[in-house]
């Protein structure tokens, strides 16, 4: 931040949130390049990655017909540990999705102008995200076939749903998540599919992305509805994406077991959710800035660091999640909680807890450190701690059920081969549509990263002296 | 220009959001209806220079939660405690509390739908437009700021609603036919 003499109205001039000082013409070819280019000519890397996690993607399917044919007993889940893998799982991905939401809806809110050229992917990640965690509570119920019992459909049994279920209301929590977040970008994307519709080259492209930009013709009388639209999608997701893992800890939270019977569980998923979905954004965003230059313009050193704060906060959240947990085990003096607690920390599953508290803990400390905030391998690398992490976290959370009330019962879970390829294949189910999506679709909200270029503002073009012109980026 | 080809409006071009902001308060106060203000973004201010009254959509996106709230409630009630009586470890058959998630996942997904099924009706998008006919309005989605001004408007005249644009300012004016 430098003063700035030239308009002494104006004392503190920001850094511009898009370097290269573009013009709105050199935004749009800047982004379209990318998914423009022809199929013949699709880089090398993009099908190299294509190719390894379609291949995962498939696996995924196998093994899922594998387990419906045999049933969980392919799984290493048994009594004490019912709940095994597919639960970590589907945990870790919906905590993921949920910095897509964060970036969109909530930086939205406060006025967070850095967002608009992340928040596209981060909203496509989440929908992919979402889709992976959906599949494991749908597979986990054993007869796949009858899935369909968890919704409040008439059926032959003249039975309805338990409304009591927290995950029944994880069905609802999650599918309304999955509805408004898809809705959400496709909301956003339509002004960019417009932009494709008008760009394009061939009669067949012309008609998918008119199709699929519904007519848009960016007059201000759609504008005036559309930025309503978006500021109540903005409002009624900010709620939602905090309900929705609360919902989820309650899965766990309503139960007697100890470890798990909390009030501290709705603040602290959430947390770690968000914590989890910016390492994964800031993983993804690394990756696309490596392979794809011309984002490195948009998505600046400046948005990295933002990100590193905000995975720096969130870690701390949920490393003082952890020692309250701990200090109420204690101070309850219930003896169960307290075993469970000791038990996590140096029982037989003390390597996945300690795991846990290096990842999210005392690895993401680095980030106090500017220089380190602003370096790219340090905050990739840091970003797959975190991702490890989280995906720990949830681990040793739901090995409470290892060691419960009666010793005779106690057993150590291990995973089978199934539920390792199963969850290998979720990521190749994740990455094959990201992959897709980055090669089709506006990677980035163009209509928003213009409008938070300086000459999108009416002002710029007489009330500011030309010395003055980066003052109104903020 | 064919003989039997339909006048269906004018167009004009301006180079930059603040000349289109004062162009379009000239518009409004010349007493148009059918007209609009096409740009790559959201211009700042555009609605007061255009007289436009504000969206309806946060009352209907209102009406849209509570219907969803009371419907999912009612729905809930209707399921456990009435068509078939479920007693889940003795507790009352009807809680608010226990039904609150549910309740506010129905009252979010209405309101969600709402929202975007909302704004979209109300844009009055069609595949087929009289602005698509121009070939230089495909720049409106790229850097390019327009008015339109369609021939349904009581005041359009295909002689001196061009010119009128072109007083204020406008560039490439051109009357949009049909195809």
């Amino acid at each position: 931040m430098k003063v700035n003499t030239e308009n002494p109205a104006l004392v503190f001039e920001e850094k511009p949130l898009v370097l290269g000082d573009p013009d709105f013409n050199k935004v749009t070819t800047d982004i379209c390049q990318i998914s423009e280019m022809p199929i013949k000519k699709t880089p090398k890397w993009w099908w190299i990655a294509f190719t390894i996690s379609g291949i995962l993607a498939m696996n995924l399917l196998v093994m899922i017909g594998y387990l419906a044919w045999e049933g969980v007993g392919v799984w290493g889940v048994n009594i004490p540990v019912g709940w095994g893998w597919a639960i970590v799982n589907f945990v870790f991905w919906v905590g993921i999705g949920h910095a897509g939401t964060l970036i969109s809806a909530v930086l939205f809110l406060f006025r967070q102008k850095w967002r608009t050229s992340i928040n596209r992917f981060a909203e496509a990640m989440t929908i992919f995200a979402v889709i992976c965690a959906g599949i494991f509570p749908g597979i986990h119920v054993g007869r796949i076939w009858v899935a369909y019992f968890m919704f409040p459909l008439p059926n032959q049994m003249s039975i309805w749903p338990n409304f009591r279920s927290p995950l029944l209301w994880d069905i609802f929590a999650v599918g309304t998540y999955f509805t408004a977040s898809a809705l959400f970008w496709y909301t956003g994307m339509i002004p960019d599919l417009a932009i494709y519709r008008d760009r394009a080259t061939n009669k067949i492209k012309k008609t998918i992305f008119g199709i699929l930009s519904l007519g848009w013709r960016g007059g201000n009388r759609q504008w005036k509805h559309y930025e309503v639209a978006y500021l109540l999608l903005a409002g009624i997701s900010t709620p939602l994406v905090l309900s929705v893992h609360s919902v989820v800890s309650t899965d766990f939270a309503t139960s007697i077991v100890p470890g798990w019977h909390s009030t501290i569980f709705p603040p602290y998923f959430v947390a770690g959710a968000i914590f989890s979905g910016f390492a994964m954004v800031m993983t993804l965003a690394i990756l696309a800035r490596a392979v794809l230059p011309a984002l490195k313009n948009y998505i600046t050193m400046d948005t990295l660091e933002r990100m590193a704060k905000i995975m720096m906060v969130t870690g701390m959240m949920v490393g003082y999640a952890y020692s309250v947990e701990f200090f109420i085990a204690w101070y309850s003096g219930n003896i169960y909680e307290r075993f469970a607690f000791v038990n996590r920390a140096f029982g037989p599953y003390w390597w996945a807890y300690w795991t846990m508290v290096s990842c999210n803990v005392i690895i993401p400390q680095l980030f106090w450190i500017r220089k380190l905030r602003r370096t790219i391998p340090v905050l990739f690398a840091l970003s797959i701690f975190t991702n490890i992490g989280m995906w720990f976290e949830r681990f040793v959370i739901v090995m409470s059920l290892h060691a419960d009330f009666l010793p005779s019962s106690w057993d150590y879970y291990k995973p089978t081969w199934v539920d390792a390829w199963t969850f290998i294949g979720s990521f190749g189910l994740f990455l094959t549509l990201f992959l897709l999506f980055i090669r089709f679709l506006p990677i980035m909200a163009i209509s928003e990263v213009k409008g938070v270029l300086p000459q999108a503002s009416p002002h710029y073009y007489h009330d500011m002296p030309p010395a003055g012109k980066g003052a109104i980026n903020g | 220009m064919g003989e039997n080809r339909k006048v269906q409006g004018a167009l004009a071009e301006f180079s930059n959001p603040s000349e289109i902001l004062h162009a379009a308060e000239k518009v409004r106060d010349a007493g148009f209806h059918e007209w609009d203000v096409h740009s790559p973004f959201p211009i700042h201010g555009m609605d007061d220079a255009m007289g436009e009254r504000p969206s309806p959509l946060g009352w209907m996106v209102s009406i849209a939660a509570l219907t969803g709230v009371t419907g999912g409630l009612a729905m809930q009630w209707w399921m456990n405690a009435v068509d078939y009586k479920l007693v889940i470890a003795g507790k009352a058959l009807f809680s608010y509390q226990a039904f609150f998630p549910v309740t506010f996942a129905m009252g979010v997904l209405l309101s969600v739908v709402t929202a975007v099924f909302g704004m979209l009706w109300l844009n009055k998008l069609r595949y087929h437009h009289p602005v698509f006919s121009s070939d230089n309005f495909e720049r409106s989605t790229d850097d390019a700021f327009f008015i339109s001004i369609l021939a349904e408007d009581k005041k359009f005249d295909p002689k001196k609603t061009p010119q009128f644009l072109e007083e204020i300012g406008g560039i490439n004016v051109e009357l949009l036919e049909d195809e």
